[in-house]
């Protein structure tokens, strides 16, 4: 895509985050649509591209009274979002609608009308995987880092330090569920899980969502939030059994989507002022640091362990917490967009003073997709 | 005992030999008449090459243990602890399997112990492939 040809106008959260018992999940969507453009001054008229992923993009038109000329409804698990930001970037230059609506939300903990996710006894999965007693993804995003610890000689406290470091963050953020510091300690001391993680290596389970309003830089001057542009956008899947993963030591959707999100920004590592990599499980982030190139393979733990990603460190990382601490609905890709918006935008709780550039890193699935975005809030 | 019941795959015509050879005691594996490619799981064409010349193998059944976790909580038809594990066959693809015959722990399952496949009846109709360290 051109860079910054589109921006973030408008962004929020649902009004609560955590436990909502009294929403369903498309009321969700639509709470954060609602928000997200009250924050930017539109109506549902004022919107003609819609994308969204867990509701279809019919069933939110529909329900927040939209006539869209653009539908996305891309669904490859919480980096859906970071997907229809690169679509909606391109289907804005290309003149197929002016400004899009993207929705999430979960009813991750409540459950009032989630869609069902039926596991299909004759998919490949279901014959393949299902028969051996996995059980939602701590059994299955956790499979491979055995290989990854034993690879690279990484320890389970250096595992938990992740989980420690992005306590910290969560503790300057007032919406985040889990504010309270721990230690490596209290992460290898907490319940187990499925070996070897524990329970404060896994994500929360929360109820919310989130909402993005896109258009044209051009336009985005006209609107009274500050626009953050998108420098650069990448994508790829590599597939749904983490059995058939290629490499369980690297994720090939992180390296084609980081790569390709990289080259169009024409922007180097040191350039990057704060980063989001979604946390679903503590070694995301090693992963994530090292499939997109801050880190050599098997370095990304020391890194973190030298607190490089921690507040006050050369690299913030998961500013808000992250899916560790702030919240986690499912699908909390949108989540990690939110922050890096607010970052751009100067607003965050746990501001980084004079950032420019945020590199935002999703994983949909089990490893199965990957989404990034590269955010600037310098006008073109 | 656990609650509840294992899942239980539902063959589809291109898995079907895969089935019918685990009913039998026999891990089938496919492999590609151009370019050799050995691979699961099953498909009637490479996902190498893209050749539909392929032909189904029979694999030595000897694996090695490439990761694992231990799910400390109940699922339907499993007691915790118990290990969900990939294998890498000699063949070279790797599937998602059970260990038995072995304690499911982390001094018991040791990354790169050699394996060797078993077949644990589930149905008249299914078995399901499984492994125990080898030569046990």
């Amino acid at each position: 895509m051109k860079q910054k040809s589109v921006a973030v106008v408008g962004a929020a959260e649902t009004t609560e985050l955590g436990k909502i018992p009294g929403m369903s999940q498309i009321q969700l969507h639509a709470d954060a649509a609602l928000n997200a453009m009250k924050d930017c001054g539109l109506k549902p008229k004022d919107i003609d591209g819609i994308a969204t992923a867990g509701e279809t993009p019919q069933a939110l038109a529909q329900y927040l009274g939209i006539t869209p000329t653009y539908a996305d409804g891309t669904a490859v698990g919480g980096c859906s979002f970071m997907l229809h930001v690169r679509h909606a970037a391109a289907a804005i230059n290309e003149g197929l609608c002016k400004t899009v609506l993207i929705t999430h939300g979960e009813s991750g903990k409540s459950r009032v009308a989630p869609t069902p996710r039926p596991p299909y006894p004759d998919s490949l999965a279901g014959q393949f995987e299902a028969p051996y007693g996995v059980f939602g993804p701590p059994t299955m995003f956790t499979i491979p880092v055995m290989r990854y610890l034993k690879k690279y000689n990484i320890t389970q406290e250096q595992l938990a330090m992740v989980a420690v470091v992005q306590r910290e963050w969560a503790a300057k953020n007032p919406r985040a569920t889990f504010r309270d510091p721990i230690t490596v300690d209290d992460v290898l001391n907490s319940r187990m899980i499925a070996y070897p993680f524990r329970i404060l290596m896994c994500c929360l389970v929360t109820d919310g969502g989130g909402a993005l309003i896109l258009t044209s830089a051009e336009r985005a001057k006209d609107f009274p939030t500050k626009p953050v542009y998108i420098v650069g956008t990448g994508e790829s899947v590599e597939g749904p059994m983490i059995s058939q993963m290629e490499d369980f030591t690297s994720s090939k959707a992180f390296r084609v989507s980081g790569k390709k999100a990289f080259e169009e920004a024409g922007i180097a590592h040191k350039d990057v002022d704060h980063m989001m990599i979604y946390d679903a499980f503590a070694h995301l982030p090693l992963y994530g640091l090292e499939d997109l190139g801050f880190c050599k393979p098997g370095e990304a733990a020391a890194f973190i362990g030298e607190r490089h990603s921690a507040p006050g460190g050369k690299l913030p990382i998961n500013t808000n917490g992250g899916g560790l601490s702030y919240m986690h609905s499912g699908m909390y890709g949108m989540y990690a967009l939110q922050e890096s918006v607010r970052q751009m935008r100067g607003i965050a709780p746990a501001q980084i003073p004079g950032a420019k550039i945020s590199v935002c890193h999703g994983v949909g699935g089990m490893f199965a997709a990957s989404g990034t975005i590269i955010f600037s809030n310098e006008a073109p | 005992m656990a609650e509840g019941k294992r899942p239980l795959p539902k063959p589809t015509p291109e898995t079907q030999h895969f089935w019918e050879g685990a009913k039998a005691g026999q891990l089938k594996l496919q492999s590609c008449n151009e370019c050799s490619k050995t691979y699961f799981p099953p498909r009637p064409f490479c996902p190498g090459c893209g050749s539909r010349d392929v032909k189904v193998v029979n694999a030595s059944g000897k694996a090695k243990l490439h990761s694992y976790v231990i799910h400390a909580r109940p699922a339907p038809g499993f007691d915790p602890p118990y290990a969900i594990a990939v294998v890498e066959l000699a063949e070279g693809p790797r599937m998602m399997t059970n260990i038995v015959g072995c304690p499911q722990t982390p001094e018991a399952l040791q990354l790169d112990m050699d394996l060797e496949v078993t077949f644990v009846k589930q149905t008249d109709d299914i078995a399901l492939p499984m492994f125990k360290p080898a030569g046990t």
